[in-house]
């Protein structure tokens, strides 16, 4: 089996992460329920974990890294908990589900959103245009820092320095990017960063973190167990512990842990270059095709190592099947949870077929993708 | 019953914070381990740091330097 659905979830992750959590199943209890040895075992995994993120996100201090479950999770705990009724939010066109459903249903709660568009041939959401639908009472721009469709990146750097210049929170959903991108949330004018710990990260599914920004208020999802202060009526309000009601998914954190360690000693520059060299060989020899479209910007190498394409005559979902039952090869067809990309794209109806690469990746599989697709266009054409 | 000795017992906001003293400590070769909190202090859950009343000057350094920033400081 040929695995190119990475921006999904990681595969191939690198051997430890199974056995670290493996290893927390066996031995770890419930981090902050107790002092006997086994919970502090767990709480000691975890706060490494928590250490190693901090550093790796530029987020200059351990306890405003909150372990979430996924991104998802993440996105709707920063805007729920930050985003107001009456306030004005930005947003884009090239947004996944998991950020437009939050805004949505802030929306129906009094916010008003502004949605960026995006160009309907690249897919590519200028940032000069999200920095112009910023008005007075504009109080959060929230994006992907890259397209879980197009792959397409947005200068978050930018962005993030004229939110911090006027005052406005900077929310980010980084689900594409966490691990392969350079991302320091000082330095960028972060206020809160979204991201899973099972794509680029390589951990197991089931981790999600927020990273919140010195001084930003998150308002808690969930409260409930916290293994302090028992009698008050009120949830704990320092982080982590203000937005980690419950019991934390310790097995995942753990494995999390270890494939921290693997991407801190790469690099997620290194990482990055061999998803994309992988991506860019698959796109230069798929994109001259004859009936296959590829959407999204490819003038740079500065994206997600994400291809994701049409094929006349083909419906997606019938591509990616026979691409699985003939050749192996596991990709994602439909709409991404990205709905209004498909709608600027016009493939709402047949939506696209993404490949997505990762590390682990090889030569081999991408050349026996390129022939996959090759024999599907010459046989839809 | 055991035979109480006087202590010295800090007390931090989260369970984090807690650990992140423990890490510190073990770091500056401060000495001292995570407790359950006293019920003398809350009757609340949590964890604390408990170490001898005479090594406070060392306990408390390693803390300050470490950054780590206590609820309160006890001496039982």
């Amino acid at each position: 089996m040929i695995y190119l659905d990475s921006a999904a979830t990681s595969l191939h992750k690198p051997p430890q992460v199974a056995q670290a959590a493996a290893n927390a199943i066996l031995h770890l209890g419930n981090a902050g329920r107790g002092a006997h040895e086994a919970t502090l075992s767990a709480g000691r995994v975890i706060y490494e974990a928590r250490e190693k993120l901090a550093e790796l996100f530029g987020v200059g201090d351990p306890m405003r890294v909150c372990m979430m479950f996924n991104t998802t999770d993440a996105l709707n705990t920063a805007i729920g908990g930050l985003i107001r009724p009456g306030d004005h939010v930005v947003t884009t066109e090239a947004e996944h589900n998991s950020v437009l459903r939050p805004l949505y249903r802030a929306e129906q709660r009094g916010a008003r959103l502004t949605i960026v568009p995006m160009d309907k041939t690249t897919g590519r959401v200028r940032e000069a245009d999200i920095l112009a639908a910023i008005r007075p009472d504009t109080r959060a721009v929230v994006c992907a820092h890259a397209s879980n469709v197009t792959g397409n990146a947005l200068d978050i750097e930018a962005i993030g320095s004229y939110c911090r210049a006027h005052g406005i929170l900077f929310l980010v959903d980084a689900a594409q990017s966490a691990g392969a991108f350079d991302i320091d949330m000082q330095r960028m004018g972060i206020s809160a960063l979204c991201l899973p710990g099972h794509k680029g990260l390589l951990g197991p599914q089931g981790t999600g973190v927020l990273c919140v920004a010195d001084g930003v208020r998150i308002a808690p999802l969930r409260v409930g167990g916290s293994g302090v202060h028992s009698f008050s009526h009120e949830h704990p309000a320092d982080y982590p512990t203000a937005l980690e009601a419950g019991t934390l998914n310790t097995p995942g954190i753990a494995g999390l842990s270890v494939a921290l360690d693997f991407v801190m000693e790469t690099g997620s520059s290194a990482i990055h270059a061999r998803e994309i060299a992988l991506a860019r060989m698959f796109y230069d020899a798929v994109y001259k095709l004859d009936g296959v479209t590829v959407y999204g910007d490819w003038t740079t190498d500065n994206r997600a190592a994400i291809v994701t394409l049409g094929l006349a005559g083909w419906d997606a979902g019938e591509v990616s099947d026979v691409l699985m039952q003939d050749y192996g090869i596991c990709t994602r067809a439909g709409a991404h949870c990205a709905p209004l990309v498909h709608r600027a794209f016009g493939t709402e109806n047949g939506g696209l077929v993404r490949f997505s690469f990762s590390y682990f990746n090889t030569e081999d599989e991408v050349r026996a993708a390129i022939d996959a697709v090759t024999e599907l266009a010459q046989e839809g054409s | 019953m055991r035979q109480k000795k006087p202590r010295l017992v800090i007390t931090f906001e989260t369970t984090t914070m807690a650990l992140k003293m423990e890490k510190v400590c073990h770091a500056a070769g401060a000495p001292g381990r995570l407790i359950p909190v006293p019920r003398e202090i809350t009757a609340g859950c949590g964890l604390a740091w408990l170490a001898a009343p005479e090594e406070r000057e060392i306990v408390l350094s390693a803390m300050q330097d470490g950054g780590v920033i206590p609820q309160d400081i006890h001496t039982l």
